[in-house]
């Protein structure tokens, strides 16, 4: 916690009492912290801190050259990372005008979904931890690391993967990956049914998150909130199809949408999408060896590259909501700034400390975890 | 789309049921043994220390500074090949395997390994920081993992493109051929270098080359030139017809096309107006005047370099020149269509408006002797370079159609009349060889509207000592070259007149302890009809100017004058410098010049 947040405040009443929820609490993400303020077990006030989380990316970043970058923009979302160096290259490629090879950007479209896949994974296996079900965390953590041996053998990182740089991605396809690939989703799409059974239909999961954390379309809109949350709130809105980058526009996927606006609802998003994902990743390996030519566009040496003077802004949507990099070049080696809008960053600071007002003090974990937000890019 | 999952419907009693099938799956069992990493794995580095040549651009390239040179004794270092011998570290404290340091090497020595295990006791702490050799993290080999391919290569391997005159345009006149970079080339250019430093420690006069290549990708030519005249003063020249110990030494060069380093330096210089060039090189000239007199003896690079020094540092420098204009060899030597001659007076030109004196048409040893120089001077360098043709010496070769490519460059530069040949032989294979086939090409095509040359040289193909660019230049222009030809005889009839050259096959042309022997098979012998033959087998001094009383008193060395490292001979009044102690070669040249200067300086003051 920050020393600023440590101050004495006012007397509460006697009825009430203030309580410091994290940082080192299982239901919170990360090391971040929240300190609510409590009427018996109901939350009547709520502050979110993200501590000493902050590590400076953004201004890190201003001191390195554009492609030194690409090393450090993943660590902003760990259990995403893809959509950061996808989403930095291509606001980078943008001022420069570099062609992204097709055949490059089919491979960025399959990252990008194996990402969400690991993410979506994670996520509802953090939920069910804090409605005290352990066994999905474990299956899908054990699952996503089967996403993990893919990423390494396609990029040769298990978590970080700093396979894409602008102009496209560092290395061709291993040698019989998108079988094993397929086998991979073969395999993950068998096991949906089991999710289901143990999760997403259990009663117990249902009737905890249902009514949780609930808010309306117009908030949702107001608050800032994209990606799955948004999603959960009836609005059919992805960055995918809506302002379509790489070649989703050449992608048959649906968006699942529910009514609830609940951290059920966000749960149902977040499952169905895994599906989503399996279909997209299937075109995918139908597509890729059809595409012959190179995985990137000739850039100049990296340490010689002035980026050409401007501003530009590119967006993706990541498994927690609408990510984008604002990049702006002075025309020198390196970023003049580069802002990133990460989705967590409304997520879990705005709208958290407004859903947990009401709630009672068992449900905070879980709507944080139905918010799917990522502590690390809360503060950049 | 709404989600097709029945979380709707209520729950059922027997739903826990469906997780009876669970007995008849088969458990998940990881085994407990090492696993094998991906066959792209980014672990530990490996680094090839054969191919490693200490460029240090894996620690330009790290994102977390993680990579610090090292130098091992013992380790080969050569600055002439572009070798040094520091081997980069890791500190995998700070190192987050991005691999961006393999991506970029320019030599491709570095690679991740698939060893990624590594656990240190407290005692050793330091045991993170290590030295990547071919036999990874633990000394036990793993196969690599990550290494360079072709889609990853981040080092900018292709030249940018540089127009010349077409042959059947150039061979008209003595236009100059290559155009020169335009802005748009030379920043591309520029931005292929990794700033190693190679170049400047390969080259004789260590001119700051990635300093002024980093400029003109900054677009910044006046720095650029700022850059250049810290060393060199033959800008202009050294940016068209430098021997590019650079190039050479260039660690792009390992695997690609080497930064084009020349053609940036004349690019910068010819960006620069004349008149800024001559501000920029007035800088840093000291403002009082030292009183001591200083004599050169011949205007070519290495004398102006030494006076362009010494002047700089206040003294009053002279130098003395034969003919009626500077430049030396670089005027009287190289054709204009390599080096035209309005560049090497803008080079000269800032020289003298430093405040160098030049007196033309003064020959010592027949004007002024040395004994004046030295009476009148505190110190006296002489640069006279290699004036005079060695002669094959075969028979025949006395005769007066038997000229040295010298004195007939010499007389193509001064527009002396002479009768050009309708058909010549060039006797030798290098540079010179080439310049003066050259030149009488020009003039024959203008005299009779073709060419017929031939150049036979001893050595083959294989090491022929003319660059690549000169030989390809030369076919170009219809000239024939023959290798592996060793002169025997120049043929002359009743009348005395010369006929051709006789060559023989050559064998081999050092014997086994390496000296030079050429050796001839006597069988293969050809007539090239010849009306002119031309030698260009190598030039020597004229030293008669010393007069036999110097002469007497000078230490000498197979005749050459005995000089120490800073080119200072035998009398203390008196320094050395240029072609005549070191070879043909403008670079050393212009760096034997500030040598000299720098020890003439120590010397006065």
């Amino acid at each position: 916690m920050r020393p600023e947040n440590y101050q004495a405040i006012n007397q509460p009443p006697s009825n009430e009492f203030e309580l410091n929820f994290g940082p080192n609490h299982p239901g919170i993400e990360g090391n971040y912290a929240f300190r609510v303020r409590l009427n018996g077990d109901v939350v009547t006030a709520a502050k979110a801190d993200a501590g000493y989380l902050h590590r400076g990316f953004e201004k890190l970043m201003e001191g390195r050259l554009w492609i030194q970058n690409i090393a450090l923009v993943p660590r902003i979302c760990v259990p995403d990372p893809v959509p950061m160096e996808v989403c930095y290259s291509l606001a980078i490629e943008e001022l420069c005008g570099l062609e992204v090879p097709e055949r490059a950007q089919w491979i960025r479209v399959m990252q990008l979904e194996m990402s969400r896949l690991a993410a979506h994974l994670f996520a509802f296996g953090g939920h069910a931890a804090t409605t005290g079900m352990y066994t999905p965390s474990f299956w899908g953590v054990a699952d996503r690391d089967l996403i993990l041996d893919r990423f390494e053998e396609l990029t040769g990182g298990r978590v970080y993967s700093i396979y894409n740089i602008p102009g496209g991605v560092r290395r061709e396809v291993p040698e019989g990956f998108l079988g094993r690939m397929s086998n991979l989703l073969d395999y993950l799409e068998s096991r949906l049914p089991d999710y289901d059974n143990l999760f997403f239909t259990n009663q117990v999961f249902i009737r905890r998150a249902r009514d949780v954390g609930t808010m309306t379309q117009e908030q949702a809109l107001k608050w800032g909130v994209t990606g799955p949350p948004l999603r959960a709130t009836g609005l059919e809105f992805d960055v995918r199809r809506d302002d379509p980058y790489l070649v989703y526009d050449q992608i048959d996927f649906d968006i699942p949408t529910e009514p609830g606006g609940d951290a059920l609802s966000r749960n149902l998003v977040r499952r169905s999408e895994l599906q989503q994902s399996i279909r997209i990743l299937r075109q995918v390996i139908v597509r890729l060896p059809a595409l012959k030519g190179p995985v990137r566009c000739p850039i100049p040496n990296p340490l010689a590259w002035n980026v050409p003077a401007g501003e530009s802004y590119a967006r993706v949507e990541s498994s927690k909501g609408e990510l984008g990099y604002y990049v702006v070049s002075t025309g020198g080696d390196k970023p003049y700034r580069v802002h990133v809008r990460g989705p967590s960053s409304m997520h879990a600071v705005q709208v958290l400390e407004k859903l947990a007002i009401g709630a009672r003090l068992e449900d905070v974990a879980q709507i944080m975890f139905s918010l799917d937000a990522c502590p690390p890019e809360v503060d950049r | 789309m709404s989600a097709d999952i029945p979380y709707k419907y209520k729950g059922s009693i027997l739903n826990p049921l469906k997780n009876l099938g669970f007995f008849a799956r088969k458990p998940v069992t990881e085994p407990l043994q090492p696993r094998d990493a991906s066959a792209n794995y980014r672990g530990f580095h490996v680094n090839d220390w054969e191919q490693c040549i200490g460029c240090s651009t894996c620690q330009k390239v790290c994102d977390n500074a993680a990579i610090t040179m090292v130098r091992i004794p013992g380790l080969p270092e050569d600055p002439v090949m572009g070798v040094r011998n520091e081997r980069p570290a890791i500190d995998y404290g700070r190192c987050c395997w991005c691999g961006l340091c393999v991506d970029i090497c320019p030599t491709s020595s570095l690679s991740l390994s698939r060893e990624y295990v590594h656990i240190c006791r407290e005692d050793e702490l330091d045991s993170y920081f290590i030295l990547p050799d071919p036999n990874g993290m633990h000394g036990e080999y793993f196969p690599k993992g990550w290494a360079k391919t072709e889609d990853a290569d981040l080092v900018d391997l292709d030249l940018q493109p540089m127009h010349e005159l077409d042959p059947v345009t150039r061979i008209d006149s003595f236009d100059e051929i290559v155009e020169g970079f335009t802005a748009q080339n030379a920043i591309v250019e520029a931005s292929r270098c990794v700033q190693c430093g190679m170049c400047h420690d390969s080259c004789p006069a260590n001119m700051h080359a990635p300093e002024y290549i980093r400029h003109i990708w900054e677009g910044n030519v006046e720095e650029a030139v700022r850059q250049i005249y810290r060393t060199n003063p033959f800008a202009h020249v050294c940016g068209r017809v430098c021997t590019r110990r650079c190039e050479a030494a260039c660690s792009v060069g390992r695997r690609g096309d080497p930064v084009a380093i020349r053609w940036l330096k004349r690019y910068a210089m010819d960006a620069v107006s004349d008149e800024r060039i001559r501000e920029i090189a007035a800088e840093g000239k000291v403002d009082y005047i030292s009183g001591k007199m200083v004599a050169v003896i011949g205007a070519g690079p290495a004398g102006l370099t030494a006076a362009y020094d010494l002047v700089m540092k206040g003294h009053e420098v002279t130098v003395f020149e034969a003919l009626d204009k500077p430049g030396g060899m670089t005027r009287y030597g190289i054709p204009e269509y390599r080096m035209p001659y309005d560049r090497l007076d803008a080079d000269v030109e800032v020289i003298t408006s430093v405040g160098v004196n030049i007196r033309y048409h003064t020959r010592i040893g027949k004007d002024i002797t040395m004994a004046d120089l030295e009476r009148d001077h505190d110190a006296v360098v002489i640069a006279i370079g290699l004036q005079q043709g060695r002669s094959t010496r075969i028979p025949g070769s006395d005769h007066p159609q038997v000229q040295s490519a010298v004195s007939l460059l010499r007389k193509v530069t001064l527009n002396e009349a002479f009768e050009i040949p309708r058909n010549a032989v060039v006797i030798g294979g290098g540079n010179v060889a080439m310049d003066i086939a050259r030149s009488l090409a020009r003039r024959q095509k203008a005299a009779y509207g073709k060419v017929h040359l031939t150049v036979a040289a001893l050595e083959d193909f294989d090491h022929f000592l003319a660059d690549a660019d000169e030989i390809r230049e030369s076919r170009e222009e219809g000239i024939e070259l023959l290798d592996s030809r060793g002169p025997k005889q120049c043929m002359i009839d009743a009348e005395g007149q010369l006929t051709g050259l006789v060559t023989l096959g050559v064998e081999s042309i050092f014997d086994d302890d390496g000296r030079f022997a050429p050796r001839y098979d006597a069988m293969d012998e050809q007539l090239h009809g010849a009306d002119m033959v031309i030698e260009a087998i190598g030039q020597m001094t004229d030293v008669s100017l010393f007069g036999d009383d110097l002469t007497e008193r000078l230490e000498w060395n197979r005749g050459r004058l005995q000089a120490d490292e800073n080119g200072r001979t035998s009398e203390s009044w008196l320094w050395s410098a240029g072609d005549m102690v070191n070879g043909p070669d403008v670079i050393h040249a212009v760096a034997d010049g500030h040598r000299v200067a720098a020890s003439i300086e120590e010397y006065l003051a």
